[in-house]
């Protein structure tokens, strides 16, 4: 009896994955070499003009910041994608202006020493809305379906995301909602400076100027608070922690609150700086951030500012910039783009550990 | 002697096929016939008042068939192989526009007849039989579904999805701009590709006169769109029980179940994963290519979000897995869509006097549905057996779709 040793047939393309490591070094370094030649030649061919959009683009990168904050921050403890979280933002630039513009009369003709009080007296109205808000959704829609299977709460995400946004035309209206009826900013919008025939106003610099404390209190918040130690904790290992007596469902409610407050604190900036909302703008702006989110390495703090700056420049040199550049009209293409490209090959994102889970 | 026979067991000495089969029969009895008797409904409730409004039209008839193959198109990636694809929406733009380039004028200095039917040959453009196109939307949208899905079926669960949305919004836009596509005009951009040749049999008319030779002439064309559309959805049905059955079929559910011990089974997840996709995609082409057929026109609009969205709430609301529940969700949310809840606002103003414009909080209501659904009833209104076992003892055994190594 003759037996027949089976030897596996070697596939054509069985050394692919030995190499795929360093087709894929090569391939991020080529991306990264066209992108680099694509400003050079922008800065070759108008210097002044990059400036500007360069300030622009700080400008966008600060607001997408702490929407992706409040991304991250969600996903880093319970792992879910809060597609709502775009349309809690929203939520913030209506009570903003319902605040600003329609309670307290602010209309940009006031002076300083009123605008001021009036308007930290609004950013609080805002962060404190859209805080409960968050909690509020949390507690309804997300933390019966904790233990649920995890495409589950990922799908009342979406519900809740549409749900927000007819609630927001309901209240607000399906147009455009202007900031103050003259059109002008509460900001102080005068001209600080000229860069290649674009302004740049008081009103970008405040965006820049308020987003940098709020950062600043909030890694405060996170690395040194009691709160912020169990948050940490909880993202680690919710069972562990409930061991050793914290109270996940309220470190989870601070963590959304903490969202919540921070994407107030965007729609104020962007309703400010924008001068308008309408009540879909939240689900693509959210995307938007989601992405920032995803390029810093989600779950990490530090990556989500620097996304979203990343996330804010790329937009703002493609719709101010002339050289070789699709335009306004692939915004959203190109920042999709992204999103896919780190999610297939860097889905540990610029400053994200790689965890075999995540991809 | 004689015993008295009670209905019921009749009914029990039945031979198995006719009771398993009389209800299905009877359904789609109803619904072939559905036409003849509209009017009769309407009628009956009274012509023209507003409470006729609630009955479907045949117009909404066959938009609730289209909705229904994408549905059960969805069903396969979303119910059996436990993939959430938030794009869907490209495969039906896939085959719209594979009508919309194929039977129309858009290539116009070319000139090509190809067993069309209706078109006079003074026609200029690309003119394809319409029939042969719903084949070639099909696969061509299932071609694109491995394309997308070489590269990121490697992801798993959340990040999947999110990739498959970033498709959904990448290609009405890329569609959008397609006027300009380095220069030449491919998809005619926001303006759309309008008028797309009309379905029809040509010649087969002369054998059997039932058959319009090209379904404009006959007076009730809307008719003939909710039979053709009635067969695609027979045909989808057909297909999805029977995979379902299949080899490949418990391989996806494997999967859904426990990724890693469907691997170490010897399922080969790449290439199970991708066919679910191309095989989901092949039916959203197919919807796409008929409903762009039976509008005679497609546009970049018609594939928002909003769309993929509605889809994956028809599967939710019908039970995930379950193919009368999908398309019990498919008809009812379409339906509700494009008729009812117009209809049902209308009737409310009418008898509380107010006037609230209903159909603009289309999605809100949509998004209550999944709300609700998952909170309340997360299997759908009719669970296949095995999700409902799965979600009752899913939660102990840890996740069912993230079978990861944690």
């Amino acid at each position: 009896m003759t037996t027949r040793v089976q030897t596996a047939r070697r596939p054509m393309l069985a050394a692919l994955p030995r190499f795929s490591q360093q087709i894929n070094r090569v391939a991020q370094w080529i991306v990264v070499g066209l992108f680099g030649v694509w400003i050079v030649g922008n800065v070759l061919s108008a210097p002044q003009q990059v400036l500007s959009v360069l300030l622009l683009g700080i400008t966008y990168g600060a607001i997408y910041a702490l929407v992706a904050l409040g991304y991250t921050l969600v996903y880093g403890i319970i792992e879910l994608i809060n597609f709502a979280h775009g349309d809690v933002f929203m939520l913030g630039t209506m009570v903003t202006i319902t605040v600003a513009n329609g309670w307290l009369g602010l209309d940009g003709t006031q002076a300083w020493y009123t605008t001021i009080p009036l308007l930290l007296l609004t950013l609080a109205a805002a962060m404190a809305f859209c805080g409960g808000l968050n909690v509020a959704i949390e507690r309804v829609a997300y933390r019966p379906l904790r233990n649920a299977p995890k495409l589950a709460p990922l799908i009342t995400a979406i519900g809740m995301s549409f749900l927000l946004q007819n609630v927001g035309a309901a209240i607000w209206g399906f147009n455009e909602r202007p900031l103050t009826s003259s059109g002008a900013s509460i900001f102080p919008s005068k001209t600080l400076f000229n860069v290649g025939g674009f302004p740049y106003r008081e009103k970008s610099l405040l965006v820049v100027l308020i987003t940098i404390p709020v950062l600043l209190v909030l890694t405060y918040l996170v690395r040194n608070t009691k709160p912020g130690k169990a948050m940490r904790a909880v993202a680690q290992d919710m069972d562990a922690s409930r061991m050793m007596g914290i109270d996940v469902d309220r470190t989870i409610a601070f963590t959304f609150a903490l969202g919540g407050a921070l994407a107030g604190a965007a729609g104020l900036l962007f309703v400010m700086f924008q001068t308008s909302t309408r009540f879909d703008l939240g689900f693509q702006l959210g995307l938007f951030a989601f992405t920032a989110a995803v390029l810093g390495g989600i779950g990490n703090l530090t990556g989500a500012a620097l996304g979203a700056l990343v996330i804010g420049l790329i937009q703002a040199f493609n719709e101010g910039l002339s050289w070789h550049t699709p335009g306004t009209d692939w915004t959203e293409s190109i920042i999709f783009a992204i999103l896919i490209l780190v999610l297939v090959f860097r889905p540990q994102g610029l400053l994200g550990e790689a965890t075999a889970d995540r991809a | 002697m004689m015993e008295r026979l009670g209905l019921g067991d009749v009914w029990s000495k039945l031979p198995g096929p006719v009771r398993h089969g009389l209800l299905p029969a009877v359904v789609a009895l109803l619904l072939v016939l559905y036409p003849s008797y509209y009017t009769d409904l309407t009628s009956l409730i009274g012509t023209n008042s507003t409470e006729s409004q609630l009955i479907p039209t045949v117009p909404t008839m066959v938009i609730m068939t289209v909705y229904v193959v994408m549905a059960l198109g969805l069903n396969v990636v979303v119910g059996y192989a436990g993939l959430l694809d938030l794009g869907y929406v490209a495969f039906y733009a896939a085959g719209a526009y594979i009508a919309g380039w194929f039977a129309t004028q858009q290539f116009t200095p070319h000139d090509v007849h190809l067993a069309s039917v209706g078109v006079p040959h003074s026609v200029q453009g690309i003119h394809i039989n319409v029939w042969f196109l719903l084949i070639v939307g099909a696969v061509f949208a299932a071609l694109f579904g491995i394309v997308i899905g070489l590269p990121t079926l490697r992801l798993r669960g959340d990040y999947l999805a999110i990739v498959t949305l970033g498709f959904g919004e990448i290609v009405p836009q890329a569609v959008n701009n397609g006027d300009n596509w380095f220069g030449h005009n491919i998809t005619n951009g926001p303006n759309g590709l309008t008028p797309i040749d009309a379905l029809g049999f040509g010649s087969l008319h002369n054998q059997w006169a039932f058959l319009p030779s090209v379904y404009y002439s006959v007076t009730n064309a809307t008719s003939y769109y909710y039979w053709t559309g009635l067969a695609l959805v027979a045909f989808t049905l057909f297909c999805c029980v029977r995979i379902r059955d299949s080899r490949l079929g418990r391989a996806w559910v494997a999967i859904r179940e426990d990724e890693i011990a469907a691997a170490a089974m010897g399922v080969p997840l790449m290439r199970t994963k991708t066919l679910a996709y191309a095989i989901g995609a092949f039916f959203g082409g197919m919807a796409g290519c008929f409903y762009a057929i039976y509008k005679s026109s497609t546009f970049p609009g018609d594939f928002s979000l909003n769309i993929s969205i509605t889809v994956l709430c028809m599967v939710i609301l019908g039970g995930m897995g379950n193919v009368w529940g999908v398309c019990l969700g498919g008809a009812v949310l379409s339906y509700l869509n494009y008729q009812g809840l117009e209809a049902v606002g209308n009737n409310f103003n009418n008898i509380a006097g107010t006037s609230f414009n209903v159909p603009q909080y289309t999605y809100g209501i949509f998004g209550l549905i999944i709300v609700v659904m998952m909170l309340l009833r997360p299997q759908g209104l009719i669970p296949g057996q095995r999700r409902k076992v799965e979600l009752e003892l899913g939660v102990e055994g840890g996740s069912m779709y993230e079978a990861s190594a944690q």
